[in-house]
């Protein structure tokens, strides 16, 4: 996009945008790839909903069902040694670059074998290992320490990139602002990822913005920036490598607003249909309709890959991977007492 | 190399270069860096030494030039990231409390090694915004050490273990003291979990514990009180994050007096906590007399130099009220 990004135009429009999607210069095996992810992103959150409703699971749980092609269309030109950074919706931040799901359920579960020991939850995942580098749900939070995190890339001359996940909601906050100045004024290689959900945690962007277009925030800070339909995998891969490789260039941040919407809502299982002025049942019908993974798969139908019941079967064989992670996570230990304390400080004081 | 006199602000100055020329992973970062103006002579031609790109003057951005700090001590550097005034530092309290102190507890064991120094600078009709002392607040947040020198030595050695530190760790410093002189030798490592709380001067008849300006102020008071035949011993805090009691425990089972000062308010303060750790490890029959603390009035700073000069504790007002202690 070379315009100002104030305005989203047809990309809010749930309406539109519901056909197989061009995938043109796209391997078999990515699309693939990103089919089996997408959906195992989808059917892991659908197995943290059943865990929230029969209230195993008690720490806040933020799904991003719906959303799905963001991260892994984000996740296409990543490598492990780029640093990512997400907020308190990122489950599918970390299992797109291939964070450990037996690991992710342990840690939802509050069990020391989890992502973070069981000391995080569901909002704070850590898998450094593929280079998700954190989650924290202070809004906005992370989009500083990905900046920093580009900011030692770029001292180490080796051509990582930082990630930093954010929202809408995170737009709001003075923190992006510093961040996108001070990114840009230093060339950082660092992307910026807004995924536009058109909601905060309960209100209409159009109750909290005068215009629906994070890029245009971007443009301010003189910052490359796309918009594209965050329903589409191969549009966000596409942008996404785009300003990805200008980064490891040396060329400076970018900013990537993906357009999409969460099918559940804030927080919790439920679809939060009663809330803000335009969540009715028609709009989340009309949202779902412009299914990330069934336009992939349609995409993939078209040229051969995939078949009349391809969709099921990966979605089974993805359950079959859910309950097997869900099932060793509920026998994974509690963390020791000892760890309230020894956790707080790395160097130990002699006393 | 042998020993010379090197003051509180050239003290800072040694830790930087040591820092910087042993220490590749080590860059500093913040507002004023190459300007005199705001952090003094304590960071003197760094840039000229070691080059604009590991000593970074920034954006008007304490949040993110914080938060920048958090991320790279992540992956790799120790940066030291610079407030010139420590009230403007509330703008990145966000990254210091609920980032670099909790990173390691909530995330399961990676912490964030990096240093924030915060700078006090107070006085001259600066004003409400210009002159605190939040020591206290940040000593109050489990995970983040917070070291407060009190003489040249350790003005450089706090800060060589401050950022040698894997913990994130707030420095303080005074501009107050930047004039205080001692001599000694070339720097070398120091590791600050070890570190304890230090008797500035022995005594028998009461106990001062202070850290920072305090203790400065604490050793002139003690040398008034001498002359009154009064024996006060100064006890210089030094980390107060975590809170080391032991020290002036010790004193206080030998002087059975304890007069804690802090430069802070009083309430929710300082010196209420070293009271309090004194106070609930020692038998009643320990104290000679009730112990006492001396702090700030519990009101912002002045402006007009009529109301400063009743606002800042004295090595006078210390001294008087140790003479009434000590005649309870």
């Amino acid at each position: 996009m070379t315009s100002s990004g104030a305005s989203l135009g047809a990309l809010a429009d749930p309406g539109q945008f519901h056909a197989a999607l061009d995938v043109t210069g796209f391997p078999d095996d990515v699309l693939e790839h990103m089919l089996r992810r997408m959906l195992l992103i989808r059917v892991a959150e659908e197995g943290v909903a059943d865990l929230v409703l029969s209230k195993e699971a008690v720490c806040p749980c933020h799904l991003g069902i719906g959303q799905e092609a963001v991260a892994v269309g984000v996740s296409h030109a990543l490598r492990k040694t780029d640093r990512v950074y997400g907020g308190h919706r990122s489950h599918a931040h970390y299992l797109a670059v291939g964070g450990d799901l037996f690991k992710m359920f342990a840690e939802i579960l509050g069990r020391k074998d989890g992502a973070s020991q069981g000391m995080g939850g569901s909002m704070h995942l850590f898998a450094p290992e593929v280079g998700f580098d954190g989650s924290v749900p202070i809004v906005g939070a992370t989009i500083p320490i990905a900046t920093g995190a580009g900011l030692a890339a770029k001292m180490d001359k080796k051509g990582d990139v930082a990630v930093a996940y954010f929202g809408d909601g995170a737009c709001e906050e003075g923190v992006l602002h510093e961040s996108l100045n001070f990114a840009a004024n230093f060339k950082l290689p660092v992307l910026f990822v807004c995924e536009n959900n058109l909601y905060s945690s309960h209100l209409d962007i159009s109750e909290r913005q005068p215009a629906n277009g994070m890029a245009r925030f971007a443009d301010a800070h003189c910052i490359s920036h796309r918009t594209v339909d965050g329903n589409d995998v191969a549009a966000v891969a596409y942008a996404a490598d785009d300003l990805i490789a200008a980064a490891r260039r040396g060329e400076g941040p970018g900013f990537l607003e993906a357009v999409t919407f969460r099918w559940r809502g804030h927080v919790g299982a439920s679809e939060d249909i009663d809330v803000g002025v335009q969540r009715r049942p028609e709009v989340l019908k009309a949202w779902q309709a412009r299914d990330p993974v069934r336009r992939l798969n349609e995409a993939m139908v078209a040229r051969g890959l995939s078949g009349s019941n391809t969709l099921v079967s990966l979605t089974e064989a993805a359950r079959d991977q859910v309950a097997d992670a869900v099932a060793r996570a509920r026998k994974s230990a509690y963390p020791a007492p000892s760890a309230l304390l020894d956790l707080v400080y790395a160097a130990r004081s002699a006393t | 190399m042998t020993a010379r006199t090197f003051s509180y602000a050239e003290g800072i100055r040694e830790a930087f270069g040591y820092l910087l020329k042993n220490h590749p992973d080590v860059f500093a970062i913040g507002q004023g860096l190459w300007s005199p103006w705001y952090v003094g002579n304590s960071m003197k031609d760094l840039d000229k030494e070691f080059g604009k790109e590991r000593v970074i003057d920034t954006p008007v951005s304490e949040l993110a030039t914080t938060g920048a700090a958090v991320g790279a001590s992540l992956h790799g550097y120790r940066p030291i990231v610079i407030h010139p005034r420590m009230d403007f530092m509330i703008l990145a309290a966000d990254q210091i409390v609920n980032q670099a102190a909790k990173w390691r507890h909530m995330l399961g064991g990676k912490s964030p090694a990096m240093t924030v120094r915060a700078i006090i600078n107070r006085g001259g009709e600066q004003g409400a915004q210009h002159s605190q002392a939040l020591h206290a607040w940040y000593a109050h947040i489990p995970g983040l050490r917070v070291v407060m020198p009190a003489t040249a030595l350790d003005a450089r050695d706090l800060l060589i273990a401050s950022v040698l530190c894997d913990d994130p760790v707030l420095y303080i410093d005074d501009r107050w003291l930047y004039e205080e002189e001692a001599e000694f030798g070339p720097p070398g490592p120091v590791d600050l979990a070890i570190q304890k709380p230090q008797i500035r001067r022995a005594g028998t008849d009461i106990t001062l514990v202070a850290a920072s300006f305090s203790v400065a102020l604490a050793v002139k008071a003690a040398e008034l009180l001498a002359k009154k035949n009064i024996s006060a011993e100064v006890v210089d805090l030094r980390v107060i994050n975590p809170l080391d009691h032991g020290v002036a425990q010790t004193s206080v089972r030998k002087t059975g007096r304890l007069l804690a000062i802090d430069g802070g308010w009083q309430t929710c303060g300082l010196a209420g906590e070293v009271i309090a750790g004194v106070v609930t490890a020692l038998p009643p029959s320990s104290f000679r007399s009730r112990p006492k603390r001396v702090t700030l009035p519990d009101a912002p700073a002045p402006t007009s130099k009529v109301l400063e000069a009743i606002y800042y504790p004295t090595a006078d007002s210390i001294a008087d009220l140790a003479v009434r202690m000590v005649q309870e």
